[in-house]
């Protein structure tokens, strides 16, 4: 009797002990309202394979994201696995030592992911990694098809044939372009995704060692061109926002939309039928090299408080795997960097192809830690160079002034 | 001095003052302070650092380019204060006294007047975005119908217009709530008062001047007074309408925005900085009440009581 009792104590003792390993929910924030769909499927089968995980997924605005998550984290009531910016919003995150540090030990296979993306989510001042990066953008020009064929035209190669072919859809009373530069972060976008191939891989690399400031000619020479090509933007593009400048390209009304490969899901979805294709920026003469302009979106992070480590860590690990990875392209239309994924869209498949020759979204990738980053001067110093009211010149310097307020390299 | 003794009607009212005073110190006094702290410290993200003293405040105020960003939200925010005094205040008063006079149409144009106050502030916003689009929006299509196409202007996409365009809307919507208030104070005004002053002069400028203005003094007060606050808070208007950046290029700027985006970072362009962003709030805040009570007190000596 008494061997009786102290077994089955013994066993309620061990039934609780292994209780929680045998049902852990995790909580999985994210600021894609849009994809919960989705994302549930891709938690449905990452359940399972693995009984006993449950993720919790939870979706907030994206434009407060930031702000909802940091003030979670700082309260401790943040959430098990979440999404995190990549690069410098990145940094606010994991600065405050909420985040897993992770390696290929809590999660395998992370090291096979390409440096720039994992570099995206390393923190600089530990050199640790803090998320498994999901998603690479490209900066590009996207064309609709049937208006080029209608026209006859040919993807541009060179800024020559870009002006052409703009004067030859305007001739036809479409827009050829669809942007405008009212929201100040539209005029980052256009950029690089119009100046890359100009701005080049030289000057990139100067830049990086310290050699070239924004002043460089050859920086300079891709704002040139963005005064070029304005004329070819809609009538009072300076008042044109964002949501208005996608619905005129999506609607048909323009030929080109200079931006990230981040809107094609949203063309897609506003408008279906629309036959949709890219092309790298256009050089400045013939025989160089063809650039886009590559950053990444984000990753997946654990929470360092988290009750149930090795939950979040399967859940990752299975966020950095391949079949993932394919999942996450094929149904969100998203270009993952896990090496081996291959896209069932031939666009995202193009543009995985264009990715091998990019330089980084400039400011994003490497200005955007401290105030005032690269990416507030360049928005707005564009803008008002857009508007007419200042020169590439004076919008380069303004630009390299306000950087070098705390980037040693411009100080000289 | 009274003895504080917690029996009978002492308990009765201590009972009923604490709950409120508690919920005032802890949603208003507590936050105000410790934003107060939070501006004297560096900050990794939500991480407090080390202790800076004055440092945010002075890199608000005299650092390059931070300091030329505040002087620009300020200026913006005076422009706008005054622009909002004459229009939407100025306008207020002529409407309160045509309302007044019950010239035709009065009992339509009081419920009219007053309708926009009642709709919310992102709608009029969207409204208005719409309204200003420089391709669809109706504004640019009137105009262009009657033959003004010089007329048809990017409105919110020009540093020359954009404030313009956010002061006129701010006063298309609120200009019910002066004229409301300056319309019940004249509702007050004795009709004896009035009945003399007929007698003396035909002239409406000089009952305007003589009689209406100097007794409806405690109404402009609370009007001008509300307005100021309001100016120096502007924030949901020119969000909705131009964004967290103030575009183009700084023109719609204004201390909120720019408070906002330095505390919470913006999501397209910046990092967050808690420090600089308290920096700014304490000085807005400090700005705002130093004003406020000099002129409260000051147009409180004005008012005339009959």
């Amino acid at each position: 009797m008494q061997k009786t009792i102290i077994r089955s104590v013994a066993a309620l003792a061990a039934a609780s002990v292994a209780l929680p390993s045998f049902a852990q929910e995790i909580s999985f924030w994210s600021w894609r309202q849009e994809d919960r769909a989705q994302y549930q499927a891709i938690i449905d089968a990452f359940q399972e394979q693995n009984p006993g995980i449950t993720v919790n997924f939870e979706a907030f605005e994206a434009a407060n994201y930031n702000t909802i998550l940091s003030t979670a984290l700082a309260g401790d009531s943040g959430p098990d696995v979440m999404m995190v910016r990549a690069h410098g919003a990145f940094e606010t995150v994991a600065g405050g030592g909420y985040l897993m540090a992770l390696n290929d030990e809590n999660v395998p296979g992370l090291m096979d992911l390409p440096e720039p993306a994992l570099a995206a989510q390393t923190l600089r001042a530990d050199g640790q990694i803090y998320a498994v990066p999901f998603a690479s953008q490209t900066m590009l020009v996207i064309y609709n098809k049937d208006i080029f064929d209608d026209l006859g035209l040919e993807e541009p190669q060179t800024w020559d044939d870009l002006l052409a072919v703009s004067e030859a859809i305007q001739g036809a009373g479409l827009y050829a372009f669809a942007n405008g530069t009212a929201e100040a972060w539209q005029n980052e976008t256009i950029v690089s995704a119009l100046g890359s191939s100009i701005i080049g891989q030289d000057f990139y690399e100067d830049l990086m060692a310290g050699e070239a400031d924004f002043t460089d000619e050859r920086f300079v020479a891709a704002l040139e061109a963005l005064v070029e090509i304005k004329d070819y933007f809609p009538d009072g593009f300076v008042g044109l926002d964002y949501p208005s400048a996608q619905q005129i390209f999506a609607s048909g009304m323009a030929g080109m939309f200079a931006g990230g490969s981040f809107e094609i899901a949203n063309f897609r979805s506003q408008n279906p039928d629309l036959n949709l294709g890219v092309f790298p920026a256009p050089v400045a003469n013939e025989g160089d090299q063809h650039l886009v302009g590559l950053f990444f979106d984000g990753g997946y992070a654990g929470n360092a408080q988290t009750e149930h480590p090795e939950a979040v860590a399967t859940f990752l690990t299975y966020l950095a795997s391949q079949e993932f990875g394919q999942v996450f392209a094929n149904t969100l239309g998203n270009i993952s960097p896990i090496p081996g994924v291959v896209f069932e869209s031939a666009l995202l498949q193009e543009i995985s192809e264009l990715n091998q020759n990019s330089i980084p979204y400039i400011m994003l990738v490497h200005f955007r830690y401290q105030e005032p980053s690269g990416s507030v001067l360049l928005q707005s110093e564009v803008q008002r160079m857009m508007a007419g009211e200042s020169t590439p010149q004076a919008a380069a310097q303004a630009v390299t002034d306000g950087i070098a307020t705390y980037y040693e390299p411009f100080q000289n | 001095m009274p003895r504080l003794r917690l029996t009978g009607r002492g308990l009765w009212i201590t009972a009923l003052i604490v709950p409120p005073l508690a919920v005032m110190v802890t949603f208003v006094a507590y936050p105000i302070l410790s934003a107060l702290a939070y501006a004297f410290y560096d900050w990794q993200g939500l991480q407090r650092g080390e202790f800076v003293g004055f440092k945010h405040f002075h890199t608000v105020l005299f650092t390059e380019p931070f300091a030329s960003w505040t002087r620009n939200a300020f200026i913006n925010n005076v422009i706008v204060f005054f622009s909002l005094m004459v229009i939407q205040n100025g306008f207020g008063f002529v409407l309160a006294y045509a309302l007044w006079r019950e010239l035709p149409g009065a009992a339509f144009h009081r419920v009219a007047v007053f309708l926009p106050v009642v709709l919310s502030t992102v709608i009029i916003g969207f409204l208005w975005k719409l309204f200003f689009h420089p391709i669809f929006g109706p504004v640019n299509q009137i105009f262009r119908g009657m033959g003004l196409d010089f007329l048809a202007q990017p409105w919110l996409g020009q540093s020359s217009t954009a404030l313009g365009s956010l002061i006129f809307v701010n006063a298309w919507a609120w200009v019910g709530f002066p004229t409301l208030v300056f319309l019940a104070g004249m509702q007050r005004i004795p009709t004896e008062l009035l009945d003399a002053a007929r007698m003396e002069t035909n002239s409406e400028w000089v009952l305007i001047r003589k009689i209406v203005w100097p007794l409806v003094a405690p109404s402009a007060t609370v009007v001008f007074i509300l307005l100021f606050i309001g100016s120096f808070n502007w924030f949901e208007l020119p969000y909705i309408m131009v964004g967290l950046d103030g575009s183009p290029y700084g023109s719609t700027d204004v201390l909120g925005l720019y408070f906002y985006r330095t505390a919470f970072g913006n999501q397209s362009a910046g990092v967050q900085d808690f420090g600089r962003g308290s920096a700014l709030a304490v000085l807005t805040f400090m700005f705002i009440a130093v004003v406020a009570a000099f002129w409260t007190i000051r147009l409180r000596k004005r008012e005339i009581q009959i």
